[in-house]
């Protein structure tokens, strides 16, 4: 029997952190995902780039179990959601486009809250606010934060469990340039220190180019091209027309990406 | 401790009402300020006034019945009208202060109208005649005692005055008011706030982590219950000692029906915000619930003025149950048993309703 893709003729689907089968998700007549499938391998860093509406987040979600797939199947770390929800949880460091957290809380209290969900203690929750730069801020109400301060939060939410597989939703849309590198660094370093895979949706190119290996390229609801950075570049490029991620978004549906 | 996430959860919501400043007000400085209001003008606690008219009849002057009532009263003139201040003190009625206001017929029964005077005193051949609406208590109490004055009735032995606690007005209000704080409390806290967390995604993101959903949804339940005991004893003590009204009954009866009161409203608050992500909506449907059971369950005034064929519907409503079986508790003695019937109707109630609304429960 030969299997669909190729890559699964030298990789044992036990060691894909994510598999995702021939998903789809319409809502009414939106097509939001249209029959996409994707491996991700341990240790990987991928971005999931294209522009509003995509349907990056419906994607991520149905990844992270929180919305269910019209069809198709997801599995993490060879597990269905059905049945190992506990456990996926667990394995998962989540951060949500756009969640507010509880606004007349303060962030050591909000990590404390989380923490107790995973059972985790004091130690965990210093670490995290010194790995996110928010140790100053620790008896900041969350909505007195600015919005890089709130996705650090959101960030070290992500992080608290220490999770193998990490799903970060845009998590520097809308901030300044400082705060978003912040970020990068932050996530950067993660990735030398330790052996994890993440999915990170974005419109960003520069955040795509300087985090992750492998790029996902996604226009409604379909994934229209994939590969290492490079080699998608090099594809589409020709002698006399040097690409960047934009452009070449551009060549394939004649739009910009942050449109 | 610090690591259960039931303990965290409730901390949080405890917090959050803790620095949400209208919380106090509402929760607490709002029903005391309503049982002090009410309980004034119900009780003899304050000076009543009460304002009464009198026709004018310029033509006869001598003999004049009401004038000599008046004759050593206070008096002033505005706008042509005539105006006496008599104070009535009375051991059965109680004391009252009278604005009498000497006018025309038709001013007279204007002011009548607007509700600015209760009752109309017409002298005519030396006899007094008194207009009033008699369906007003007020206005029947102020012609019980004007008549005993000015035509020197002294027969007032069949009138046996109830003014021990238990029986005054406010015995009655309190019970109400505590019933409904508890109401208003979980109905617009609970359904609002969860109403927000889906709203803000913050509900999605608390369902990615392991934590579980049953303990979220009793966290609520018991923060309230929290809030909710706070919020009634400070009722209880303003009325305590203020107006000095007592617990008659059983206490341990008075904290199962309390309890049992809260997983009612518990229930229907989880169920009312089962679906919705909009405020608008939650409101909508928060007022459908309170507002029927406000104006009903006998909260401010026996339900038993309306038509006897509404009354076997408005006891089964949960806010009658409850706040019927607190009033027998603080009024007539009731313990456990004579209360039992209330208690397990609310907690099926919250029971139904928890178990509908989590079924239904839209995450994310
Ligand atoms: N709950 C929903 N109901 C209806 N349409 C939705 C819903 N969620 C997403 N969509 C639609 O699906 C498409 C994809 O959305 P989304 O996954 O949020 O894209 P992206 O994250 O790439 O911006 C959009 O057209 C969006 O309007
Ligand atoms: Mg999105």
């Amino acid at each position: 029997m030969k299997t669909e893709k190729s890559i699964n003729e030298f990789i044992n689907p036990q060691d894909l952190d994510i598999r995702v089968i021939n998903i789809k998700k319409f809502f009414k007549d939106i097509k939001a995902v249209d029959g996409v499938s994707l491996e991700i391998r341990k240790g990987e860093f991928i971005a999931l780039v294209g522009p509003n509406g995509a349907g990056k987040t419906t994607l991520v979600e149905m990844i992270e179990g929180l919305q269910s797939p019209d069809s198709g199947e997801v599995y993490i770390k060879g597990k269905l959601w059905k049945g190992n929800e506990d456990t996926l949880r667990r394995i998962l460091g989540i951060s949500l486009q756009e969640t507010y957290f509880f606004d007349k809380i303060t962030v050591l209290e909000t990590l404390n809250l989380f923490a107790s969900f995973y059972g985790l203690g004091e130690d965990r929750i210093k670490y995290i606010l010194e790995l996110v730069n928010l140790d100053m801020k620790s008896k900041v109400y969350v909505n007195n934060l600015s919005g890089g301060q709130k996705q650090k939060l959101a960030l070290g939410i992500a992080l608290l469990n220490n999770a193998e597989i990490l799903l970060l939703d845009e998590p520097t849309t809308g901030l300044d340039p400082s705060s978003r590198r912040e970020i990068w660094n932050i996530l950067k370093r993660l990735k030398e220190q330790r052996n994890i895979s993440m999915i990170l949706t974005t419109h960003y190119m520069e955040e795509a180019e300087f985090l992750c290996e492998r790029i996902i390229i996604m226009d409604k609801g379909k994934i229209l091209a994939e590969g290492q950075l490079n080699k998608l570049l090099s594809d589409y490029s020709n002698e006399s027309n040097k690409m960047n991620l934009n452009d070449l978004f551009l060549s394939m549906t004649g739009r910009h990406l942050d449109e | 401790m610090l690591k259960r996430p039931l303990f965290q959860l409730i901390l949080v919501q405890l917090k959050e009402f803790c620095r949400e400043p209208g919380i106090l007000y509402w929760g607490i400085g709002f029903p005391v300020l309503m049982a002090w209001g009410l309980g004034i003008a119900f009780t003899n606690k304050g000076s009543l006034v009460r304002n009464i008219a009198v026709i004018e009849n310029r033509i006869i002057i001598e003999n004049n019945v009401l004038r000599n009532f008046l004759a050593n009263s206070e008096s002033y003139i505005t706008n042509d009208e005539k105006i006496y201040k008599k104070t009535i003190v009375d051991k059965k009625l109680g004391k009252i202060n009278y604005k009498i206001i000497f006018t025309s017929k038709e001013k007279a029964f204007i002011l009548l109208k607007r509700g600015t005077v209760l009752v109309i005193l017409e002298e005519k051949d030396g006899k007094v005649k008194y207009y009033f609406d008699p369906m007003s208590n007020d206005a029947q109490l102020v012609y019980l005692q004007l008549s005993r004055e000015i035509n020197n009735n002294k027969n007032f032995d069949y009138i046996i005055p109830l003014i021990e606690t238990g029986t005054r007005y406010i015995d009655f209000l309190i019970p109400g008011l505590i019933s409904m704080g508890v109401m208003m409390s979980i109905m617009w806290g609970i359904s609002y706030s969860l109403i927000e967390k889906r709203s803000k995604k913050l509900l999605r993101r608390l369902i990615a982590t392991p934590m579980k959903k049953t303990s979220f949804l009793f966290s609520h339940f018991a923060a309230r219950f929290i809030l909710c005991c706070t919020e009634a004893a400070c009722l209880f003590f303003f009325a305590y000692f203020y107006f000095d009204i007592k617990i008659e009954g059983s206490l341990i009866a008075l904290f199962i029906i309390f309890l049992s009161g809260v997983i009612a409203f518990t229930g229907i608050a989880i169920f009312a915000s089962s679906r919705t992500s909009k405020t608008e909506i939650g409101n909508g449907l928060v007022n459908v619930v309170v507002m029927p059971m406000m104006v009903l369950s006998g909260v401010f005034f026996s339900y038993h003025n309306f038509p006897e064929a509404v009354i076997p519907f408005i006891q089964k409503l949960p806010l009658t149950m409850l706040a019927d079986g607190i009033r027998s508790i603080f009024i007539e003695g009731a313990v456990l048993k004579d209360v039992i019937m209330e208690v397990f109707y609310l907690l099926g109630t919250g029971i139904l309703f928890f178990l509908a609304g989590f079924k239904i429960y839209k995450w994310y």
